[in-house]
């Protein structure tokens, strides 16, 4: 079911690495510093000159966020795939989770690895870029192009920081939706995303409900729960209790805060998988050792392949980006901006599949069931498939035959309907 | 829940038909226990309705959103309160309700949500049932029911009769009640629910709950 290499390659969401990834004893002689160094440069690169199209929103057109501020000008770099046909009715709009970015189906331009989401989006695909006009955006907060804490602010001349507004969940869909004008599309046959793509997407339905016809929310949640937001102020104390964070104002400095950075993304990592994948995967194996070198070296498999997941994910991510897109979904609670969760989707004809996997404790199939409890409590069309999976919350990015059948016979049912050829 | 005579390459069942014939076209339609949808796809083609399924089995429900039917996991005990009143036109448990927890329940639910509910279950009163618990002294198993006691999952087998008297207590119309014999065909009688109950192997009833038709 899942092609060996990929088990674990979505601990990097930038796309699939082999799985030992500097754990095998046959490691490229490349200076590892050098290395950083440069994806560390070329992520930087990113933020201001993306490889992406773009679209600047100028200032006298600034975005309200929820917070009540203004920001402009912004930016929402994206990248699209296929054609859109003369009735534009069949552009898809893809959401990324937490870490992820617009290059959902090309190789990425820090990292060189393929897109994260290339299982299901390409020619021939379930999300079949022949067929349909895939669209993909780095969120608002971002850090691949899409304006963020590490964009300069037309204010000060200097990044953000610390000084970007805090944003919501409603904020980076607002944006898109402006992307979307732009594009001159009324309504997108489908919004799709995983994890906080889900959220994205919820969200969407709720704030658009004319312009969404299809919508799949997949391993994702109506609220960040007690647990959720822990995990995430784990992940923040972490940057911000390292010195080289320096309030948020590092950038052009010499430092940055990868330690904390790190160690972050270590803990969250943790929550991707489940118990039985790490057991399975590592269970108490040694790292290239034959016995424990009563030190505190990354002993153990599992301490390395963190370790590693941690050290790529500093090169080509911002930290102030980290905490401020972990905030946004912190503070994303459908029911609480509704009264009722049911209220938020009053009166919506999109059509939904709500998809869970079942071995994902960090959105578990019950949170993905409210959103299905609420849609069918104002009658909406509405499908739910729970897959089976031992590969925890990050199942939704692997290879799954049953998953890619569920998506396919969703989309490929609606198009018929919505007659796209 | 899902029998063995549901697959996709099977004939048209003869109590799907006669469902697909009360239904009206273009009506917004809930399957409670749709299996793998053959209901649902007999609907949708030959009726134009607007289907929807909940379906207990996990690999069901992935093979009928996989054909791109609105679909969801869950089961008639659970997840029919969430739904609100007269959301659908027609409410239907097929070979279902004797598998449920709380059939009473269940059934209010159906008549709450939708402003017909079709339901359609195996009779423990058939004479084969009958004379094979009188002979044997053994709980009958047939075609229809070819599970033993401790493996099959139906906790709630009821005869014809048993089901009129209940849909009796929640104060419900029937509009048409017709049964099957052994060889899926339609029995003539509908006066008497006592040869219904003696001849059919499967009954299908049409119900509306009072002050709302």
């Amino acid at each position: 079911m899942i092609r060996p290499g990929y088990l674990f390659w979505s601990g990097n969401r930038a796309g699939p690495e082999p799985e030992n990834a500097r754990m095998s004893a046959a490691e490229p002689q490349i200076d590892p510093k050098a290395r950083q160094e440069s994806v560390a440069d070329a992520a930087l690169r990113q933020v201001s000159e993306p490889d992406s199209q773009v679209v600047v929103f100028p200032e006298d057109q600034p975005l309200r966020l929820d917070s009540g501020r203004d920001i402009g000008p912004f930016t929402i770099a994206y990248r699209t795939y296929g054609t859109l046909n003369s009735d534009k009715s069949n552009a898809i709009l893809i959401c990324h989770a937490l870490t992820g970015d617009q290059h959902v189906a090309n190789t990425h331009p820090v990292t060189g690895k393929g897109g994260w989401w290339e299982t299901l989006v390409g020619p021939g695909k379930p999300i079949d870029t022949d067929r349909f006009f895939v669209i993909c955006s780095n969120i608002l907060g971002g850090c691949m192009g899409s304006t963020g804490p590490a964009s300069k602010n037309p204010a000060t001349g200097r990044p953000y920081g610390v000084e970007f507004p805090v944003i919501t969940i409603g904020d980076m869909v607002n944006a898109q939706a402006r992307m979307i004008d732009h594009l001159g599309i009324g309504q997108l046959f489908s919004v799709i995303g995983g994890s906080m793509g889900g959220m994205q997407v919820l969200q969407w339905c709720a704030r658009y409900k004319d312009r969404v016809l299809t919508a799949m929310p997949i391993a994702t949640a109506p609220w960040h729960t007690a647990q959720n937001i822990a995990f995430h102020e784990v992940g923040r104390q972490a940057v911000m209790a390292d010195p080289d964070w320096q309030g948020g104002a590092y950038y052009g400095t010499q430092a940055r805060p990868s330690r904390g950075l790190a160690v972050a993304r270590m803990a969250a990592h943790i929550t991707y998988l489940s118990e039985k994948a790490l057991q399975d995967k590592f269970g108490r194996g040694l790292q290239n050792r034959d016995q424990h070198s009563f030190s505190f070296d990354a002993d153990f498999k599992i301490e390395s392949y963190l370790r590693h997941q941690g050290s790529t994910f500093v090169d080509r991510f911002d930290a102030n980006s980290y905490l401020y897109i972990t905030r946004a979904m912190d503070y994303f609670d459908l029911e609480a901006e509704y009264g009722r969760l049911a209220n938020a989707f009053t009166g919506t004809r999109t059509q939904f599949c709500v998809v869970s996997f079942t071995s994902d404790w960090l959105y578990p199939t019950r949170d993905n069931k409210e959103i299905v409890k609420a849609l069918n409590g104002v009658a909406a069309n509405v499908s739910f498939v729970e897959i089976e999976s031992d590969k925890g919350h990050d199942a939704f990015l692997l290879r799954e035959d049953v998953f890619s059948a569920t998506v396919n016979g969703f989309l490929n049912a609606a198009a018929k309907k919505r007659g796209i050829a | 829940m899902t029998l063995p005579d549901q697959h996709p390459n099977r004939a048209v069942r003869a109590d799907h038909l006669l469902i697909a014939e009360m239904v009206t076209p273009g009506a917004r339609v809930l399957d409670v226990g749709c299996g793998d949808g053959a209901l649902l796809e007999l609907l949708i083609e030959e009726k134009k309705v607007d289907g929807r399924g909940i379906e207990l089995i996990r690999n069901n429900v992935n093979a009928c959103v996989a054909r791109g039917l609105s679909v969801i996991q869950g089961d008639a005990d659970q997840d029919l309160s969430g739904y609100p009143d007269q959301a659908f036109d027609y409410a239907i448990l097929s070979l279902t309700i004797q598998a449920t927890r709380q059939p009473r329940v269940v059934l209010e639910n159906l008549l709450r949500i939708g402003r017909r509910a079709i339901v359609s279950f195996p009779n423990f009163g058939h004479w084969k049932i009958r004379s094979s618990l009188l002979l044997t002294g053994r709980m009958p198993r047939t075609p229809n029911l070819p599970e033993t006691w401790y493996e099959s999952q139906d906790s709630h087998l009821c005869t014809i009769k048993d089901f009129s008297d209940l849909v009796g207590i929640l104060d419900a119309e029937v509009e048409d009640a017709v049964a099957f014999n052994s060889r899926g065909q339609r029995l003539a009688i509908k006066k008497s629910l006592s040869l219904q109950n003696l001849l059919g192997e499967k009954a299908v009833f049409l119900l509306a709950p009072r002050g709302r038709t």
